[in-house]
């Protein structure tokens, strides 16, 4: 595929560097460069789910677990050593649990293997399931003491004090390994499988960071994160940001470039092939669903990435801020309106959308403030108190209309997925 | 003895009451899923806007449920499957006929199942508020504490009136389905249709019908199970998310496609997640007595803590997809 590009993405880029210059012009640079940092942050998920939806057709409902997640190991890598904790009994009651667990595991290892001394195959299932349940009480009635001594003691475990981008790259492995499990479980049946069980995941995740405040700090909420790159207290926000946003801009162009040419090479067309004809694919001897995980994982490591750096971004780590809305489903709208399948579309749907999902905050507020007067001069419409957050859920309502209306009108994008013939 | 009555409060009754409503939003899934061929993510939002509807008549005739003795909310029942029937046809009129007509895969109506949930549920939230509310306006919920007939037992079984008209209702309504379904030719062709879409298409039955005819089906028993667990409950606008993944869950647990295997995976789903949350210790401490002296029996010793009791159906879900993905009853893998 050619990276030239055409008259008609010329127009729509221009627009949007048009656009961003509003922005700049009327919000200030400090508020524009955020803007654009988490707009590049979002842009790294959306390759991720690019890759899944648009190379390979996976249907990803959960990618707030997989942000989530990433997010979680930027902290644990990167936040400061919590002395406290080291210091106290924590560590040697995590030790005890997790030996328990250990030996519970070895046990279950081995009663995999009795039938070799003569128990029935039946016996065998049946000492497993004992043993797995046993083990999995244990660690239940093990972890909670553990836990509460960890949050009276030092609160929560801390980080490892690491550098940050260790702390991302993690993020992604952990996402991967996510990935991994869930695309063991579904990736041979159909996508709808997936669907359903992404979405789980994603919110277990979710209930996981949230509930378990010994690990995460919970809803007490952990801050400030660590920067990859000098903060704002030391040179200020414009030029603090602006070092994140080239440090983000350099992250995506290496990204691009080596998906663009494992979209080229023969791999990519194989992913292609088994999207458009698994049948076909199928009979032409493709290990579709070998590929398919790889894609998946793949997909969910960017994430992951992405994650991670959202939320070093936001220094501040809060299970409870994650939410469908804002970390799944505004992410399909910059795919598919992008266009799904193509680098570059997914790109420039990701920093459209994010703008305008970031204005249309005051946008909507505004909008309801003329209602609001209007209905009561003319109508004596006696607006209801909680008017401005119910205008927000309205957001809600055009993220869901975007969606079915660009799947009906525009199923391939702004900027479509180039088909290369060889 | 005393326990075991806490017990049956804790895990019999509501594990009956949240499955009634599971096999009702179940049963819609899967006759989508087997017509329509792809998992309709907005079922749980096609709940909460029955349940609004409902609501929104509770609100206009307070006092209509006085004079049968019964909620009014559950009076105005009828009329809100009535309408939500006819909204589920809308909602496939507008946003899932084009599509299916332009033959897209089946994936891409799932997304588009997920935009149509996110239009309910900022349309509901616009015009209700994110607050929650109860249905009990106007009267008050019954509550039966039942006194059992067996000496020695003090605490008395509880039981509320909505929960007994939601299990009654759920019965007569799978008794009426059942029927429906086996009977009439409707049900017949519904099944045709399932087996094989295009044989049933040359073998003279109209698609169109059946697919209006799943619609309402689905959209009734979705507003039933909104309606009648917001009466035992209270209505959430956000209640729809957490409803999913169990009804999914016990969709595929039953086998895709076959609506009893959707009713017991159902109760299955609302049983695992009432026993898996359950103190057990309240149970064994009187066995204490009895147990080696080196077992201490913990304060609290659930299986699942209840922060974590959307892990129970996500379970269920990944042990049937590696193990059986054709569920317990041998039905479809789409």
């Amino acid at each position: 595929m050619t990276t030239r590009l055409d008259r008609r993405q010329f127009i729509l880029f221009a627009s949007l560097l048009l656009l961003i210059v509003l922005v700049f012009a009327g919000m200030g640079s400090a508020y524009a460069v955020r803007m654009l940092v988490e707009a590049s942050c979002f842009a790294v998920i959306a390759l991720g789910l690019t890759i899944q939806w648009g190379y390979a057709g996976l249907f990803n409902a959960g990618v707030m677990g997989f942000i989530a997640l990433g997010g979680y190991m930027a902290v644990l890598f990167s936040y400061p050593v919590n002395a406290a904790f080291w210091n106290s009994q924590g560590p040697a009651a995590l030790l005890g649990v997790a030996g328990r667990l250990l030996l519970g595991i070895v046990s279950i290892v081995l009663l995999r293997q009795v039938h070799r001394i003569g128990v029935g195959r039946h016996w065998r299932n049946v000492l497993l399931t004992l043993a797995v349940i046993a083990t999995y009480l244990t660690f239940l009635t093990a972890i909670n003491p553990a836990a509460d001594l960890i949050e009276g003691q030092a609160g929560f475990i801390g980080g490892l004090g690491l550098p940050v981008g260790l702390g991302w790259l993690m993020g992604g492995l952990a996402a991967a390994a996510v990935g991994y499990w869930i695309g063991r479980i579904c990736l041979g049946l159909r996508s709808d499988y997936l669907a359903i069980a992404t979405l789980g995941i994603a919110e277990i995740i979710k209930a996981f960071l949230k509930n378990a405040d010994w690990l995460t700090h919970g809803t007490l909420t952990v801050s400030p994160l660590p920067w990859p790159v000098p903060t704002p207290g030391e040179i200020g926000f414009v030029g603090a940001r602006s070092a994140f946003l080239a440090l983000m801009v350099v992250l995506i162009a290496v990204i691009y470039m080596l998906l663009q040419r494992a979209y080229q090479s023969p791999w990519g067309r194989i992913i292609r092939a088994i999207r458009d004809n698994e049948t076909a694919a199928a009979a032409m001897g493709k290990d579709v669903n070998r590929r398919r995980l790889q894609i998946f994982v793949l997909g969910s490591l960017l994430m992951g990435i992405g994650g991670a750096a959202l939320v070093s971004f936001s220094r501040i780590f809060d299970p409870s801020g994650f939410i469908p809305l804002h970390h799944t489903f505004l992410l399909w709208v910059m795919v598919i309106l992008g266009g799904a399948g193509n680098n570059l579309g997914t790109l420039f749907g990701a920093v459209l959308v994010y703008i305008i999902w970031v204005m249309s905050e005051p946008a909507t507020l505004l909008v309801f403030d003329f209602i609001r007067e209007t209905g009561s001069q003319w109508f004596d419409w006696v607006a209801p108190a909680d008017l401005d957050s119910r205008a927000l859920q309205m957001r809600v309502f055009i993220i869901g209309l975007t969606i079915t209306l660009v799947l009906r009108f525009a199923p391939k994008g702004v900027i479509p997925e180039e088909v290369v013939r060889h | 003895m005393n326990k075991l009555v806490f017990f049956a409060n804790k895990v019999v009754i509501s594990g009956f009451a949240i499955g009634s409503v599971y096999a009702m939003g179940a049963i819609g899934v899967t006759l989508v899923f087997a017509i329509l061929r792809f998992a309709h993510f907005a079922h749980g939002d096609l709940m909460t806007v029955g349940a609004f509807f409902a609501y929104a008549l509770t609100v206009l005739f307070p006092t209509a449920g006085a004079s049968l003795g019964l909620p009014t909310g559950f009076v105005m029942l009828p009329l809100a499957m009535a309408m939500t029937a006819l909204f589920a046809m809308a909602l496939d009129r507008l946003f899932y006929r084009k599509l299916r007509a332009n033959g897209v895969k089946p994936v891409v109506m799932v997304m588009a199942s997920i935009g149509v949930a996110l239009m309910l549920q900022g349309l509901v939230r616009l015009f209700a508020g994110t607050a929650s509310r109860s249905f009990f306006i106007a009267e008050h919920k019954e509550i039966f504490r039942i006194a059992l007939p067996i000496e020695g037992i003090t605490r008395k079984l509880v039981i509320t009136e909505p929960q007994i008209l939601l299990v009654v209702f759920s019965v007569l309504v799978v008794t009426v389905l059942h029927f429906f379904l086996t009977r009439s030719r409707f049900g017949k062709a519904m099944r045709a249709m399932s087996d094989n879409a295009d044989l049933a298409r040359v073998s003279g039955i109209n698609t169109q019908t059946v697919v209006m005819m799943t619609w309402v089906i689905a959209g009734a028993l979705a507003a039933a199970a909104g309606v009648l667990l917001s009466l035992d409950v209270s209505l959430k606008p956000d209640m729809s998310f957490n409803l999913l993944l169990p009804i999914f869950a016990a969709a595929i647990v039953g086998g895709v496609g076959s609506p009893f295997g959707a009713i017991a995976g159902a109760y299955m789903v609302g049983f695992a997640e009432t026993l898996a949350v359950f103190n057990w210790s309240v149970l064994l401490r009187p066995l204490a007595g009895w147990l080696p002296a080196w077992i201490e029996i913990p304060v609290k010793l659930a299986f699942v803590p209840t922060e974590y009791k959307l892990t129970v159906p996500f379970f269920i879900l990944v042990v049937v997809l590696i193990w059986r993905p054709t569920g317990m009853f041998r039905g479809k893998v789409l």
